[in-house]
């Protein structure tokens, strides 16, 4: 029977516009039960958009979105799924408690809110105003009201921006132990560290498009290889991108930047044919396959996502001049 | 219930009551603007109705106390919309028709405060007079008719920015309590202007509350006139609720 369970999200084909601004292009995605998936890409790529179609908040323009085969409205009406939302989403003048109480009001069946707030380790502020309360309060906040359902699926947007390291480092570790009950979790975020350590799929979005979608792992290696940097004095930067195995090649004055996929041979050929010197390889991390995979200066880019794929430029986009 | 709950509802007075800035306005304004023009003795003591100008006023001023209070309150959703509680609120199986009921009922808390005001005020000072039934009869339907202006706070609450929905709110209170004949009575305008004033929602809610204290003949407009506001301004109130997912 639960073989037939369908996908947690399902969506196909998806586009969401506001007026001009293509804000989702084209996603097909389907999240099955039991992962712990992350959104990651720069501010303006999409994530919030995406998430916004699969809670039901916004309609697509076109393409279909099913969360556990019904309408984002009827699971979440249901609770089969609910979210912690980024910023706001709180009232400043009633307690951590009533806020709870609140919504646990406004479902028919929910946890118990001492139990929730147990979980979200938020017990002992139960009575404080929320205007009161760190972000970090208020974050574990927006999840015990995300618990209240006991949901199937759980989506955190952007959940620990703002926070610092203690606050990110107690979120997550109440978000992983809740996960380990088999709750499908799908977080949006933009920050690598997290993606890397608490997700076990990567879908990396730009400009509203999928454009990798695999574990850690895999995703780090889409962009994998390293970058050679030698002082090679009068380099011809066509000559040395028809060396056997380089994917992009950077001159800068007496400096050359060269992005391989077999560094040892490109290094070889440097050392015994030209006047190549200085000599250093480095391994390229997840931090470069994002920007290498969403680093261009498409249309709908952000500005703060522009900033980042130009500083980026030197260490090698693969398609890079 | 589409997530009507009696506990939210007293989470809301709760909050209501906290706030303490607009209960001392909604229940300090109505009971100057009747201790100003309430007691005039050169009317005061006019017989009207079953009662006297006195008492005339004092339903005025309780009605417009009451609508000052529902809407205002209803205005506050305003904040919520700044603070993204309304879009958390749409992740949840909370119905538009619940949520506008549980706001309408909470703003009817600070109506009751107004009204009550107003009446302990027309008791203590002596002047208003009317049968006793009357003074219960006015005050409730001065308060249950403050109904429709909680629906217009929400509806204008929904509509504008937190900054300035106060002011606003203020400016189109003001106005339709004039051309409501709260203020001044409707026979003062020119014909012209009368015939405006009919189209104006406190139009019909205001003479179908003193009627009980005035008499002569019930006018169907009035109830027209209030029937069509409230579903208007309710149904102005849902619709954008259902279209308030933005992001903040």
């Amino acid at each position: 029977m639960s073989v037939t369970l369908p996908p947690a999200v399902d969506l196909r084909a998806v586009h969401k516009a506001f007026g001009q601004v293509q804000a989702v292009r084209g996603v097909d995605l389907t999240i099955r039960s039991g992962e712990v998936l992350a959104f990651l890409g720069p501010n303006g790529a999409g994530k919030t958009s995406t998430i916004d179609l699969i809670l039901g908040l916004s309609d697509p323009t076109a393409g279909e979105v099913d969360v556990y085969g019904m309408t984002p409205r009827h699971a979440v009406a249901k609770g089969l799924v609910s979210a912690v939302m980024q910023q706001g989403g709180l009232l400043k003048d009633i307690t951590v408690a009533e806020t709870v109480t609140y919504i646990a009001n406004l479902f028919s069946e929910t946890r118990p809110v001492d139990e929730v707030l147990e979980r979200a380790g938020i017990a002992s502020i139960a009575d404080r105003m929320v205007e009161k309360c760190s972000g970090g309060e208020q974050q574990r906040l927006r999840f015990a009201m995300a618990l209240l359902p006991d949901p199937e699926l759980l989506i955190l947007d952007e959940p620990t921006q703002g926070m610092d390291v203690a606050g990110r480092r107690d979120f997550w570790h109440a978000i992983r132990d809740d996960a380990a009950r088999g709750r499908t979790v799908v977080f949006a975020t933009h920050y690598l560290e997290e993606a890397d350590a608490y997700a076990d799929r990567i879908v990396l979005i730009s400009h509203g498009r999928i454009v990798a979608d695999g574990t850690p792992a895999e995703v780090k290696g889409l962009a994998s290889g390293r970058t050679i940097r030698a002082t090679l004095p009068g380099a011809q930067e066509a000559s040395l991108r028809t060396m056997p195995g380089v994917d992009g090649v950077e001159v800068r004055g007496d400096t050359v930047l060269i992005h391989s996929s077999d560094t040892d041979a490109v290094a070889r050929r440097l050392l015994n044919e030209t006047a190549a010197r200085d000599l250093e390889i480095t391994a390229r991390g997840l931090e470069e396959a994002f920007i290498a995979l969403t680093g261009d200066d498409g249309p709908g880019s952000s500005p703060e996502s522009s900033v980042a794929a130009r500083r980026a430029a030197p260490s090698g986009a693969g398609d890079a001049p | 219930m589409g997530g009507f709950s009696v506990a939210v509802w007293r989470i809301e007075v709760r909050r209501l009551l906290r706030n303490r800035r607009t209960m001392i306005i909604a229940i300090a304004m109505p009971v100057i603007f009747f201790l100003t023009f309430g007691l005039n003795s050169s009317y005061a003591t006019t017989a009207i109705g079953r009662g006297n100008v006195s008492a005339f006023v004092m339903i005025s001023m309780a009605l417009y106390g009451a609508v000052y209070a529902t809407a205002s309150r209803g205005a506050t959703v305003s904040i919520e919309r700044a603070s993204g509680w309304s879009r958390q609120l749409r992740v949840t199986p909370l119905t538009p028709a619940a949520y506008i009921s549980i706001k309408m009922l909470t703003a009817l808390v600070l109506g009751a405060g107004s009204v009550v005001a107003v009446y302990v005020t027309g008791a203590l000072t002596h002047k208003a007079s009317m049968p006793l039934y009357l003074w219960i009869v006015t005050a409730l339907c001065a308060w249950i008719g403050s109904l429709l202006f909680a629906a217009l706070g929400l509806f204008m609450g929904y509509m504008l920015p937190a900054e300035n929905v106060m002011q606003v709110i203020g400016l189109v209170l003001t106005v339709c309590s004039f051309l409501g004949g709260l203020f001044i009575p409707l026979s003062q305008f020119p014909i012209a202007l009368q015939r405006v004033a009919a189209f104006t929602p406190l139009w019909g809610l205001n003479q179908l509350v003193h009627y009980p204290l005035v008499q002569g003949t019930l006018e169907w407009e009035w109830v027209l006139n209030l029937l069509v506001w409230l579903a208007l301004l309710v149904a102005g109130a849902i619709w954008r609720f259902r279209r308030d997912t933005a992001r903040v």
